[in-house]
């Protein structure tokens, strides 16, 4: 048998190189597919939720009559459709909190009491309107505070970290500040709403096409609603609009509610909320009031720090234990505290269950330990800059975290000399100075502020269990590749990313590997896509499935032409055989023939990590990630507008496994960190009701929000200390909190009408009007005091 | 009277559709995805703030065939009578494959989760026709309609300013048979009357001006639509049942722009883009804050006449106009009656109409040479956004004493109002910083600002005061925000 052997240097789709998202050209044509492009069959019918009107009630009634009399309705599907007792529960913490409809308490303004299916979307959406609600109003307290002073309870085990001796470190300060901060949520606004179709099977299967970040908890879900096993549902996922922590608990009702209609009416039912529904009845991320208490000396060194967390959880557990654990897990940044006490306080309110949001409560923790930096830079007339020098993590006795994890891997010194540097932090800062002294003695118009923050972020789902993932990997026998892994493709290039380390792996071109949908089927008992581990979970796993497969290859091929295994070799879309070069096609077929097994299932679990929660010590981490940012800022002093006029950002991404798509992930974080920090604001009214409940009141940043100029760069120098997949790192979140810098930076500008003496303590979102709030306050406070 | 025609018709890419059985409030997005199984418009917010759904529509302006960006989420079938829809599906190079503005956006990794990806591509592709060189300014114009979560623009931009290197405009497939498209449309403009009855509800679209006035005569309680940039929520969002629509933004001469020695006078069907066009020359003031209204896609649907007559307190036309002295023409059958813009607003959603009338055009005095103007608006998100407030400031100034002033604000109260008070201590001083200051301080006899999602009313008093001396400050030469260093 004669063949040309084709001898390139490098395959396509190599690893640490840049390549498009695999989707890119389908995303331009608009032929890429998302849940509701589906082609339905004939017969599907359409669910819509009715929602509740009050923010906490006794439900007395819920009269459909009105419904099931409007045109095109087949049906309603309430709590009585859930046959077995025990099953209306959906929360993810299987704390029986979350129900898919209440049948005697409706806890929040927008809960979902009930399902109208009928044969087109816009009828059942009509017809739900039309529900008689009956039900006895009672208090209401939509605000942390207010409901922690009413008494409400915690929705999940609240968490301490302690280490040191608080006492006695603020006992020995010369200086300490205490103070609040109110932090904002945030509302997802992934583009493509919540989704799911439901589609029966026979016996008692169900197929559900969504669009969620945890398939495997849609199908868990599923089956307990529907009381059937596991093993038949299947949810599929090809890929999200858009996800960001909002549809990994969150899709669970629709998916629910679709299977149940699907089930009582034997025909497939889709189910798709308004945007305006949909941001009233799914979680966001969680707000937070914080009182901090800091003791430091006069250079500036941080002695003890004392804080209580509290957060707005909504009126069920959802994901809130984990996420209040990793604000405090990241209240320290980037700092070392000698003494430090920090309690959760995850509070019940009447409103929407708040859920996962990239950086999963870690920007709230970080942002304060940033809010303490700038306030004894304020008290010592310091840059903040040399207060958040002097208070990083550093040597032996400086490098235990408040749960007691070494920072081993700290590259934040060389990250942050390499910013200061590039972004002439110190001579833009003489400059700025200047600008505002001039602006104060000429009633000017414009203030400026510039500020460089560090993030650390600890890398590994909290609960260890989470860190594990499964791989599927087909070699067929045309030599043809099929991927599939746990992960969801979510926009963020987890396909790419996987589909190159398995194209490097078996050194073929990238074109010959096909990743299909994300399916319970082919992976089973999945983690969500989240917590940043998308690539190095499944990237690992994807790995192994390919080893194994390659293993099988060598001792077939060492048997068959008599070689030693180091003397085969996989060369770019060939293989080295002793002397022999046989194309990755020709070993496939000979493989096949030979009866070897060309698929494997691989699996990976994260190395290292433990974490004891009860006594808040362990390595709930892998590693950190770092990244470094400066912004300036100038804001109009008489509205409180302001415009961002240059970002400069160096990010730790390890040895990256796609520069390109990672740098994607660092631009769109900040701005999406950005918006989360200066435009977006979820307000509720005294009744509960969210009021910024679509795009045309909750606004996102736009193009021309984001810094006019905008430099981005991953640290090329870094790899991964750690053995993760080809030495990368996690991506996904901690960019995020880089945006941290603009809200630092707009501090210094309000901070600058009253010399710089005073700490604004801008809570967030800085809207125009908390900056004009604050600058209005530190003048007339400058004039008091002056 | 003229011919009735019972079914409408337009192009959709290079099919000729005929429609008599659509329902008059059935959208362009869902007639597309659910109807044509065209799926590259998204849904994602159905109130056209997010611009997933952006598709172009073709329709014949001053006797050439424009290409606009719109908002399929909340355009009725009805409105496209007589146009060109475009959508993502049919764009194309020369030789079939992606079209210069996707490979541009392909390659310079444009696209994450992609959900918005189509609707930016149609943005892009709208902006690249008439400015294959655009700025970065122009860019962000240009995407001021469009939402992206995932990429932070950043690659977007870089993506819209290497499009030309991808291919020029003037090869595009659509410049090359915009003749073919130009007779197409032509041909579908017979002078009829279409009246459009399905599912219960009617919708008419009036032959010309004058056939508009009968049509509402007839029907006093038909709901008008111009740019259904409101009317189409209605629809969407509050699912509200109309039965019977006036469909009236293809009558050109609702359009016409008239300029007098001593008025401007604007049709009430110009829409924003065709206003600032149309009005740039004479109030130079107003150039930057046209594209403060809204985005792209609602700028070429919504008109200044539909921004007044739907009677809001926050619309951001009124203060400007009012500011300005305009008049108000409205027009029931023959008669017109012309009012003070200011009157026309009563109280909240309560206006100064008569039962059959319609607002035909607005009357704009052409200012003093002396005078000075200003016009503000704060709003959390600069651009596309709702305003918190808006202020218009005319002032006239003769021999160093301020004779004339007009002050106007939105977001103060129920209806758009003038600062009555405050102009009234302005009148016979000098314009100093003082003098501003002073008129500041009455504000609050002339409003009681609320506090809702968009501010607190402590803000919009604040920053209302405050406006007087940004307006003082920007007649001394400083810099504006925008253009500060």
């Amino acid at each position: 048998m004669k063949q040309d052997i084709k001898t390139e240097d490098a395959i396509r789709g190599q690893v640490h190189k840049n390549l498009p998202h695999e989707s890119a050209q389908k995303h331009v044509s608009g032929q890429a597919d998302y849940t509701d492009d589906t082609r339905e069959p004939i017969g599907t019918l359409h669910a819509y939720l009715g929602l509740s009107d009050v923010a906490h009630a006794k439900l007395v009634d819920i009269d459909l009559n009105a419904c099931l009399a409007m045109e095109g309705v087949v049906g309603v599907i309430t709590a009585k459709d859930i046959i077995a007792p025990g099953y209306n529960d959906i929360s993810a913490n299987h704390l029986d909190d979350e129900p898919v409809f209440p049948t005697d308490e409706i806890e929040f303004l927008g809960q979902p009491l009930f399902a109208v299916v009928a044969r087109s979307r816009a009828e059942a959406r009509r017809a739900a309107r039309e529900a008689k609600i009956t039900c006895e109003p009672l208090p209401a307290q939509i605000d942390a505070l207010e409901a922690k002073e009413a008494g409400y309870p915690y929705v999940a085990k609240p968490l301490k970290l302690e280490r040191g001796d608080v006492i006695k470190g603020f006992a020995g300060a010369t200086n300490r500040i205490k103070g609040q901060m109110r932090i904002g949520g945030q509302d997802h606004m992934y583009l493509e709403g919540q989704i799911a179709f439901a589609l029966p099977g026979e016996d008692e299967d169900m197929l559900i096409r969504t669009s969620t970040q945890h398939p495997s908890e849609a199908q868990h879900m599923v089956a307990q609603v529907l009381g059937i096993p596991s093993h038949s549902v299947t949810v599929e996922v090809r890929r999200l609009g858009g996800g960001f922590g909002g549809k990994e608990s969150q899709m669970n009702i629709f998916c629910v509610v679709a299977a149940l209609a699907a089930r009582k009416f034997g025909q497939p039912v889709k189910i798709r909320p308004d945007r305006d529904d949909d941001m009233t009845a799914t979680g966001k991320r969680h707000d937070f009031v914080v009182d901090y208490d800091v003791a430091f000396d006069e250079d500036g060194v941080i002695a003890a720090v004392e804080g209580d967390f509290m957060a707005r959880c909504g009126y069920a557990a959802d994901l809130s234990g984990p996420v209040t654990d990793r604000a405090l897990f990241h209240a320290d940044n980037a700092y070392f505290y000698p003494n430090v006490l920090l309690r959760s306080h995850p509070m019940k309110t009447n409103t929407v269950s708040n859920t996962a949001f990239r950086g999963f409560g870690g920007p709230q923790g970080v942002v304060v330990a940033e809010r303490m930096i700038e306030e004894i830079a304020f008290a010592l007339g310091k840059d903040p800059l040399e207060v958040r020098k002097a208070n990083f993590y550093g040597d032996a006795g400086r490098d235990l975290t408040p749960y007691h994890q070494q920072v081993e891997d700290n590259i934040l010194p060389r990250l942050i000399e390499e910013m200061e540097a590039k972004s002439d932090y110190q001579a833009r800062r003489v400059d700025i100075l200047t600008y505002n002294a001039k602006a104060n003695a000429s009633h000017g118009l414009c203030r400026k502020g510039l500020a460089l923050t560090p993030v650390k972020f600890g890398i590994s789902f909290t609960a260890t269990h989470f860190n594990q993932a499964g791989s599927l990997i087909h070699v067929y026998s045309d030599g043809s590749i099929q991927l599939n892994h746990g992960g969801t493709e979510m926009g963020q290039g987890l396909n790419t990313k996987v589909a190159q380390v398995v194209a490097d792996a078996f050194q073929v071109d990238i074109e010959r590997i096909k990743i299909t949908s994300t399916t319970t089927e082919k992976v089973p008992n999945t983690s969500a896509t989240a917590a940043s581990s998308g690539s190095d979970l499944n990237g690992m796993a994807a790995l192994d499935a390919v080893n194994q497969i390659k293993g099988r290859l060598v001792a077939f091929l060492c048997e068959k032409w008599d070689v030693a295994e180091d003397e085969i070799a996989f060369l770019p879309n060939r293989v080295k055989i002793g002397e022999k070069l046989l194309s990755f096609d020709e070993v496939i077929k000979q493989a096949y023939l030979a009866r070897v097994h060309l698929s494997a299932a691989g699996f990976y679990k994260t190395p290292k990590i433990h974490w004891d929660r009860d006594k808040g010590q362990g390595r709930p981490f892998f590693y950190f990630a770092y990244g470094a940012a400066v912004s300036e800022v100038t804001v109009n002093r008489l509205t409180g507008e302001y415009v961002i006029d240059r970002t400069d950002i160096i990010h730790d991404v390890g040895k990256s496994l796609n520069p390109i798509l990672d740098q994607g992930q660092v631009e769109g974080a900040f701005v999406q960190g950005m918006g989360w920090l200066t435009t977006e604001e979820l307000w509720w009214d005294k009744d509960g009701r969210l009021r910024t409940h679509a795009p045309s009141t909750y606004k996102i940043p736009l193009a021309s929000d984001i810094p006019r100029i905008f430099n981005v760069e991953l640290a090329e120098w870094s790899q991964n200390a750690e053995r993760t997949i080809k030495r990368s790192k996690a991506v996904g979140e901690p960019p995020f909190m880089l945006a941290i810098s603009v809200l630092e930076a707009l501090s210094m500008a309000v901070a600058s009408v009253a010399d710089y003496k005073i700490c604004p303590r801008l809570d967030t979102p800085a809207t125009p009007e908390r900056v004009l709030l604050a600058i209005d306050k530190l003048m007339e406070k400058g004039r008091c005091d002056g | 009277m003229p011919s009735i025609r019972k079914d409408i018709r337009f192009w959709l890419n290079d099919e000729l559709i005929t429609l008599d059985q659509c329902s008059p409030t059935e959208t362009l997005l869902d007639y597309l995805r659910l109807e044509r199984r065209l799926i590259g418009a998204k849904e994602g917010c159905a109130e056209g703030d997010c611009g997933a759904c952006t598709i172009l529509v073709g329709r014949l302006f001053q006797g050439t065939l424009m290409y606009e960006a719109v908002n399929a989420c909340i355009r009725f079938l009805p409105s496209l009578d007589g146009c060109h829809v475009v959508t993502v599906e049919a764009l194309k190079d020369e030789d079939g494959g992606l079209h210069p503005v996707q490979q541009a956006m392909v390659d310079h990794h444009g696209s994450q989760c992609g959900f918005c990806t189509p609707g930016i591509v149609m943005s892009l592709y709208a902006l690249w026709m008439t400015n294959p060189e655009p700025g970065r300014c122009q860019i962000e114009e240009a995407l001021q309609g469009n939402l992206c979560r995932c990429t932070g623009y950043a690659p977007i931009i870089r993506a819209a300013v290497a499009i030309s290197d991808y291919g020029s405009p003037l090869s595009d497939w659509l410049e090359r048979e915009r003749k073919t498209n130009f007779k197409r449309l032509i041909d579908l403009h017979d002078g009829a009357r279409v009246v459009l009855e399905a599912e219960g509800k009617r919708a008419i679209l009036p032959a010309n001006l004058d056939d508009f006035s009968h049509v509402r005569l007839e029907e006093p309680h038909a709901t008008i639509v111009a740019g259904s940039t409101d009317v189409g929520l209605w629809v969407t969002k509050e699912i509200r049942d109309l039965h019977t629509l006036i469909f009236i933004a293809h009558l050109e001469d609702m359009k016409a722009v008239i300029c007098s020695q001593s008025h401007i006078t604007i049709g009430a069907g110009v829409t924003y883009s065709e206003a600032k066009q149309a009005m740039s020359g004479y109030f130079p003031h107003l150039d930057a804050f046209w594209t403060r209204i809204a985005g792209p896609q609602i700028r070429n649907m919504g008109t200044i006449g539909g921004n007044i007559a739907n009677g809001s307190p926050i619309g951001d036309m009124p203060p400007v106009l009012i500011a300005l002295g305009a008049d108000l023409v409205l027009r029931k059958s023959w008669e017109q009656r012309i009012i003070r813009l200011e009157d026309f607003f009563i109280d909240y959603g309560k206006q100064d109409r008569w039962e059959g009338d319609f607002v035909e055009a607005i009357r704009i005095p052409i200012p003093a040479p002396d005078s000075l103007h200003g016009v503000y608006k704060v709003s959390k998100r600069r651009d596309e956004d709702i305003s918190s407030l808006c202020a218009a400031f005319y002032l006239g100034i003769t021999d160093g004493l301020i004779t004339k002033a007009r002050i106007a604000f939105g977001g103060m109260a129920a209806t758009p109002k003038r600062a009555a008070e405050a102009e009234r201590t302005l009148k016979g001083k000098p314009f100093t910083r003082e003098t501003m200051l002073a008129a500041a301080d009455c504000l609050p006899l002339d409003f009681q600002p609320i506090s809702d999602m968009r501010a607190s009313a402590d803000y919009r008093m604040r920053v209302a005061k405050n406006l007087f001396e940004q307006f003082w400050h920007d007649k001394q030469g400083t810099m504006p925000l925008e253009a500060a260093e």
